[in-house]
């Protein structure tokens, strides 16, 4: 197998190696890729070619051509709209068309026109003479440099934000070089003027110098930077080529590739762990890869081609064929080197002397365990298979690797299994027909996802389908998502009739899980065929109006759909129709889930009845929010109040909405609904907000009728009351200016009390019916408040107490009085002696009551209360104890 | 810093490493320096995600509260808003975007929605003309706040009030989403059991939810076994008696709030550098409470009266390892003494702390106010004479003690009789009207609403039943070496967690007419789980059940689940997660409606 390593080319330690991808099945006659505009997607994306894009006569148009990465052509159209200063490939496969007036239009992979945005007003004067298309973790971006030598960046058109650039001093007309990069979360524009570089970005217009590149190697005319931004090469008129981090920090090396003339094109070629970083420089006859050692190859070129860099090579794409250029990874040098003692290198020729039938076989083994590295060599062959390209070098790389895979125990297969499945994958979508040229570490950076998608995207629903059951992917992020995407593109076919897609649709969909209906729905409402839509996904119950979850099964048999209800009552008919068994409750279930993302769509076909009840059963109260706004601007009032009559959940968020938004709305509402007890809660709420206090009784007076409408007799009452305490209130705030207005009744009769106004407190006491106990509490803190001793001992006699006389002693006792408050500890009843003993402080009374009492835990509060000073009591105390505890 | 969370049998510094790194992800959006304005109310619930370090790496330089009118002037590129998405609010961004200075250099404007975006804010700001301003509108999904190694809250104050008194049901909109969250980072919880309206409800978001990424499942093996939901409307009785444990009485004294509580400084004040510095400090001392702390993590969920005993047992540990040094000999000796030293000063530290605070709380606990008001609670509790007005209540009205010790104890004897008479419930609101004001005619209103008040139907009391069956009132409650959970109200056993129990072992079906009594529905769900996931239990192996109260929960609730946890034969280990976390008092606060204070 020696020829493997005949396309090898050492570059200083390293070797480069060129594989051939395809032999282009395009036909683009005599002028090949020149004159023509041409981009070619990253990761074996599509080719897009607009030939003599300098054609402006209408009877002579540019054509536009799509191809895939094998060239097979998809599409081609002649170019109508304005002249083209440059074209890219969005990361999810867009081409973006950039006009001289700053217009950049979008076509999707087939040619269809998407959309268009403006890289700003000031353009059309001034025109862009140069544009690139640039991807950073924001998604894809466009810069522009106008006539002006202004620049203008996007970073992501589908977030639009257009960045005027500083002014570059010295600037006219285009500068000799630049470019994007992304650093540090932030886009720069690097560029060359003359002598001069400039570091460009949102702020600021800073000269720099790169270190080591002195003036005597000359101005810079073109500059590159690699796939992941991280270098940068320069290169100057007198034909050096400066390598770099892109930070503009370290430099790597100076290369004298002896080439005066600017190259046609310059790309970094590198790949995750390179060992030999490089940059290929092509001119007209001239293919040059200048690695930072100083070493270089050359490869003579007689067809103008086009490099694309990758993240591990540069496909170097001509009229007749595709090559990958890319550093031998190191584990296919090892095993592949002549000579070499690899153990992948043993195991693989262990296996060749196997199939022989030779017993070479056991001594290449033997040699391989005997340094125990049977395990590596496994590894090895694995790994170096994935970076081969031809299928038999795979096959016998992995046969190797399953070969020593015998001799191990404990040996993961997972590795050698996944590998087997994920080439098997590769070399599929690798074929010309699928035209997807990529290498197992590109695939590794896409991910199987992303795959899966760009297979979607270019229609390979059925490799798709295949390829995500293969590879086992749950159905949710596989085969479901396939089929979303089928029935969106379903949806959008013309020459269909609805019947015939909504069929179509619901027999393949079926019940998939995960596949949003909504989805399907949104795409045939977008475009244009609302009957559609309802049809794929009305839940749309025209007998009663309502949610409805067997849409599809209906549709089949394109009976009138209905709700979920009526559903159980025709089952049997749909069953009937379908001749299937009938289909369960649960699974029609599934059908209505995701009803959060409907809503937003029911609402633009004009369903709002239908989304508001499904704004409400997915519990998310701002799409219930959302809907109820919308319907109060579409609707007049009273059948909007109706709505919400049917819908109490729609109906107090709208009153939430309301009470802190639209007071009198919400009166409204209530009013509406009968409901008395709100109503009169809500103008109780409002007579705070009356000043003046006629107003405010007229409010109140308003409550009072609602609570009777309501047969809330108490509220009614205490209202009336509260009406009446107002009125007393101002009436004596004017005879005396008590201050009294808007307190409470008890703070009113305190007021009074302290004012010394008895009479009035009596009339209020009488009035309102206090109860005797709180007015005797009144009047005893008064009396205490104000020192009145006597009056209070003539109070206390005047008729037995209702709040018994410990509440005398601790009045007293707060006001510090305790020769007063020892008046009333006799009156105490026996159960607060003790306490009321305690209170004043006099511990051997209360020791004589709780002993009189014989009661234990009395005995012991006050016990707790003695200190050590009081020896004789604790002991008269626990003696007392004993002696209870015995009885 | 935040290594307590990963100490429970849930690692939940997992969740708050995910929030951590959304929120670094969203500030690394908005390229160079940035303000951040802050609606106030948010600022707690973040202290809990990320400190100001954090931020500031991410060139976080100002930060201002959120208020009408001008921002205040900063030189920075970016000015963000953090709020939760509210009209009101919208209203002042509104303000403070369009007044801002045409003329000085333009900034950029963010929004950040806390916890999800918003159409209806949306909408607003663009009736407003400020919607094109912003260059980032976005949402930060912080639903469950990691609270302690094994608590999650939501610290959404309001839910209770907005669930069953205003029928809003958005908080349990983001409960549902925050479970769905909390599912994917720790699988799918396979059985889910349930009781009242709202835990209905939510299961049934979850479903739906789980149907809508049909197809997605996780592949994470289920750290927890059961989910139980609770409506705290199902033990409305348990937040309004007094808590008894260390932190519930904290809670019930000086409110916690966002795991912080502030002191009156007096006991604070330094000793140190002599006997001069008599000057108090006036500010009051702010200490965080969590289970970093070793000695709060051993002394909160005990009963008060055992704190002193298990704190003089600390002081001889401590002091007898400072002894230790007298016996250091060897340079190694001393060598490891030495390092061992910053450990035994914070232990010291927070000894003191924790002494000064309990004897605060002492100061209190054994008052007389605070010994009738136990006592009447605990007669309510065992059903002594709830039919009748309550003496101890009228006495407090008549002294006007604060309305919500009222409320309170009103509440709790209208619970425990299932309903006042009639007349009962007549005086006592005509009580409450005369003595603080008409104005609350709207708070008694609520609370009726809300079940806590109610007048008794024909139905006869079935309060003393259920306490019976589930045992409620444990008379001989063992308050220093507590062998069941009555212990956190010595005496009272929570509803709640007794429902918790009992779902454990034996099971509901046992108590079927008991719950039949309590509101709400109960039922139980399963999750299917993909092949291969299903546990292969290890003998002896725990099982772990999310015990979610919607509406709130108390501390003496969870110290109550945590001794459930930690007894040798439950087999159970218990995580907790909530709207909130609440106290009698804070609770009764959000029922209230105060019209007066809207005047001005």
């Amino acid at each position: 197998m020696s020829f493997i390593t005949a396309n090898w080319n050492p570059l200083g330690d390293a070797f480069y190696r060129k594989t051939e991808l395809y032999d282009m099945c395009w036909n683009l006659r005599d002028s090949g890729l020149r004159d023509s505009l041409v981009a070619a997607a990253h990761y074996g994306g599509p080719i897009a070619l607009l030939r003599e894009p300098q054609r402006r006569s209408p009877s002579s148009r540019p054509q536009l051509e799509i191809y895939l990465a094998s060239g097979i052509s998809i599409t081609s159209f002649p170019w109508k709209s304005g002249p083209v200063v440059h074209i890219g490939w969005t990361v999810t496969d867009e081409l973006l068309c950039v006009q001289e007036d700053g217009s950049v239009l979008i076509y999707n992979l087939f040619g269809s026109f998407k959309r268009h945005f403006s890289m700003g007003q000031e353009v059309v004067q001034s025109q862009v003479l140069e544009a690139k298309v640039f991807h950073s973790p924001y998604g894809t971006g466009v810069a522009i440099v106008t006539g002006s030598s202004r620049f203008t960046l996007a970073t992501n058109i589908d977030d639009l934000k257009l960045r005027r650039l500083p002014e570059v001093p010295g600037l006219h007309g285009k500068p000799s070089s630049w470019l994007v990069l992304t650093q540090d979360r932030q886009t720069k524009v690097i560029l060359s003027n003359g002598p001069e570089m400039f570091v460009l970005d949102n702020t600021s217009c800073t000269p720099v110098c790169p270190p080591g590149l002195s003036p005597q190697y000359g101005s810079v005319v073109h500059m590159c930077v690699s796939f992941s931004y991280k270098y940068l090469s320069l290169f100057t008129d007198t034909g050096h080529l400066w390598t770099g981090s892109s930070n503009l920090q370290d430099k790597l090396s100076i290369v004298d590739t002896k080439k005066k003339t600017t190259p046609n094109q310059m790309v970094w070629c590198c790949r995750p762990q390179s060992q030999q970083l490089s940059v290929v420089l092509m001119w007209d006859r001239l293919l040059l890869v200048a690695g930072i050692c100083g070493d270089t190859i050359q490869f003579p070129v007689d067809d103008p081609c086009v490099l694309v860099g990758e993240l591990d090579g540069v496909r170097i794409i001509n009229s007749t064929n595709q090559d990958l250029l890319q550093e031998v990874p190191l584990v296919c040098q090892d095993i592949f080197k002549i000579a070499s003692m690899a153990p992948g290198a043993l195991l693989l020729e262990a296996h060749r002397e196997y199939e022989k039938s030779s017993q070479k076989a056991d001594e290449y083994l033997r040699e391989i365990k005997e340094q125990s590295m049977l395990g590596e060599a496994v590894r090895q062959c694995v790994e170096a298979a994935a970076h081969e390209y031809d299928a038999n070098t795979q096959k016998s790389l992995l046969r190797a690797a399953s070969f020593g895979k015998c001799f191990l125990v404990d040996f993961s297969p997972d590795q050698f299994v996944t590998m087997c499945r994920e080439l098997r994958v590769l070399n599929t979508v690798r074929d010309g027909a699928v035209g997807l040229p990529l290498t197992h570490t590109q695939f590794k950076q896409l991910t199987l996802q992303v795959l899966i998608d760009r297979l979607v995207y270019r229609q390979f629903y059925p490799l798709a389908i295949e390829i995500c059951r293969y590879l086992k992917i749950p159905d949710y992020q596989g085969v479901s998502r396939v089929l979303k995407h089928w029935a969106s593109c379903k949806v959008q076919q013309k020459d269909l009739s609805d019947e015939a897609i909504a069929r179509a649709v619901c027999v393949k969909v079926g019940d998939a899980p995960g596949v949003s209906y909504s989805d399907i729905a949104a795409k045939a409402y977008e475009c244009g065929r609302t009957e559609l839509a309802i049809k794929v996904v009305p839940y749309l119950c025209l007998t009663c109006a309502c949610a409805c979850a067997c849409a599809c099964v209906c549709v089949c048999v394109s009976v009138t759909p209905v709700c979920l209800t009526c559903v159980s009552l025709s089952l049997s008919l749909c069953a009937r129709h379908l001749s299937l068994s009938p289909v369960s409750l649960s699974q029609l279930l599934d059908f209505e889930a995701r009803s959060g993302e409907q809503v937003p769509l029911l609402l633009k076909m004009k369903r709002s009845q239908l989304a508001l009840s499904k704004a409400v059963e997915s519990g998310d109260t701002d799409l219930v929010y959302t809907v109820v706004t919308y319907l109060k601007n579409e609707l007049n009032r009273g059948d909007f109040f109706m709505m919400l009559r049917n819908q109490p959940v729609a109906q107090s968020l709208y009153r939430q909405f309301c009470k802190l938004q639209e007071q009198e709305t919400l009166k409204d509402l209530y009013n509406q609904d009968d409901d008395h007890q709100e109503l009169a809660n809500y103008y109780i709420t409002a007579s705070y907000r009356e000043k003046r206090l006629e107003t405010r009784l007229s409010v109140l007076q308003k409550a009072v009728d609602e609570f009777n409408k309501a047969k809330n007799e108490f509220a009614a009452k205490a209202t009336e009351e509260e009406m009446r305490l107002l009125r007393f209130q101002r009436k004596l705030d004017d005879e005396k200016g008590a201050g009294l207005l808007g307190l409470s009744l008890q703070e009113t009769m305190e007021v009074l009390l302290s004012l010394g106004l008895h009479k009035h407190t009596e009339q209020l006491y009488r009035d309102f019916r206090l109860p005797d106990k709180r007015y005797w509490w009144l009047k005893l803190k008064s009396m205490a408040e104000k020192h009145e001793w006597e009056e209070l001992e003539k109070f206390s006699k005047s008729k037995k107490s209702p709040i018994g006389y410990l509440a005398f002693v601790d009045v007293c006792m707060k006001s510090n009085n305790k020769s007063e408050a020892r008046k009333y500890v006799s009156k105490v009843t026996p159960e607060q002696k003790v306490r009321a003993h305690m209170v004043i402080g006099d511990l051997e009374g209360a020791a004589d009551a709780a002993i009189e009492r014989r009661n234990d835990s009395e005995m012991g509060a006050v016990l707790s209360r003695c200190s050590t000073a009081d020896c004789l009591l604790i002991d008269r105390l626990n003696r007392a104890r004993v002696s209870a505890s015995k009885k | 810093m935040a290594a307590h969370l990963s100490y429970g049998k849930v690692n939940l510094n997992i969740l708050r490493e995910a929030a951590r790194k959304d929120l670094r992800e969203f500030l690394d959006k908005c390229a160079g320096s940035k303000a951040i304005v802050w609606d106030e109310y948010l600022t707690g619930p973040f202290g809990l995600i990320a400190q100001y370090s954090l931020l500031k790496e991410h060139e976080v330089e100002k930060m201002f509260t959120l208020k009408s009118g001008r921002l205040p002037a900063a030189d920075v590129k970016n000015i963000i808003f953090f709020v939760r998405p509210r009209l009101e609010l919208m209203d002042i961004i509104a303000e403070n975007v369009s007044s801002e200075d045409k003329t000085r250099s333009p900034q950029d404007f963010h929004i950040l929605f806390v916890p999800r975006r918003s159409m209806l804010c949306e909408q607003r700001l663009k009736e407003q003309n400020v919607l094109g301003s912003f260059i980032n509108i976005d949402e930060y999904i912080l639903d469950l706040i990691p609270y302690d190694g094994d608590l999650l809250s939501m610290e959404y104050e309001s839910a209770f009030r907005e669930c069953y008194l205003e029928n809003d049901q958005t908080s349990l909109y983001h409960t549902a989403k925050g479970l769905m969250t909390l599912q994917a980072l720790y699988g799918t919880i396979p059985q889910i059991y349930g009781k009242g309206e709202c835990a209905r409800h939510v299961a049934n978001m979850m479903l739906r939810m789980k149907r809508e990424f049909a197809g997605s499942q996780n592949q994470i093996l289920p750290v927890f076994d059961t989910l139980l939901l609770l409506d705290r409307n199902v033990d409305l009785l348990t937040p309004l008696a007094t808590q008894l444990t260390y932190e519930g009485l904290i809670d019930e004294i000086y409110g916690i709030n966002n795991g912080y509580v502030k002191l009156p400084p007096e006991k604070f004040a330094q000793k140190k550098q002599g006997e001069t510095s008599k000057d108090l400090p006036t500010e009051p001392k702010k200490l965080q409470l969590n289970s970093a702390e070793e000695l709060y993590a051993e002394i909160r969920d005990k009963n008060f009266n055992a704190v002193g005993a298990a704190l003089s047992k600390k002081a001889k540990i401590i002091s007898a390892a400072f002894e230790e040094r007298h016996n250091a000999k060897t340079v190694g000796e001393i060598k490891q003494f030495v390092s061992q030293l910053p450990h035994m000063q914070a232990a010291r530290s927070s000894l003191a702390n924790h002494t000064s605070v309990a004897e605060l709380i002492k100061d209190i606990t054994t008052s007389e106010a605070f010994f009738d008001n136990l006592t009447v609670e605990q007669e309510f509790m065992t059903g002594v004479d709830t039919d009748k007005v309550n003496t101890y209540i009228e006495d407090c009205i008549a002294q006007k003690d604060p309305l919500i010790k009222i409320v309170r104890l009103v509440c709790m004897q209208s619970v425990c009789n299932n309903g006042l008479k009639q007349k009962v419930l007549d005086y006592y609101k005509r009580e409450i009207l005369q003595t603080y004001g008409y104005e609350h005619i709207l708070t008694l209103n609520n609370l009726e609403k809300g079940g806590l008040l109610k007048p008794q139907t024909s139905s006869r009391n079935n309060y003393p039943t259920i306490r019976k069956t589930l045992k409620l009132w444990m008379e001989d409650a063992n308050e220093q070496n507590p062998n069941d959970i009555s212990y956190v109200y010595s005496g009272y056993a929570p509803l709640s967690i007794r429902l918790t129990q009992v779902l454990a072992r034996p099971g509901w079906r046992s108590i079927e007419e008991v719950l039949k009594m309590l509101p709400g529905p109960h039922f139980e769900e399963r999750q299917q789980l993909p092949a291969g996931l299903h546990k292969k239990r290890q003998q002896g192996e725990n099982r772990t059940t999310l015990v979610f109260f919607l509406g709130g929960v108390t501390y003496a609730e969870i110290a109550a689940l945590r001794f459930l946890s930690q007894m040798e034969d439950s087999g159970m280990e218990y995580i907790i997660a909530t709207t909130k976390l609440i106290n009698g008092t804070t609770w009764i606060k959000t029922i209230m409606d105060r019209p007066e204070s809207q005047m001005s």
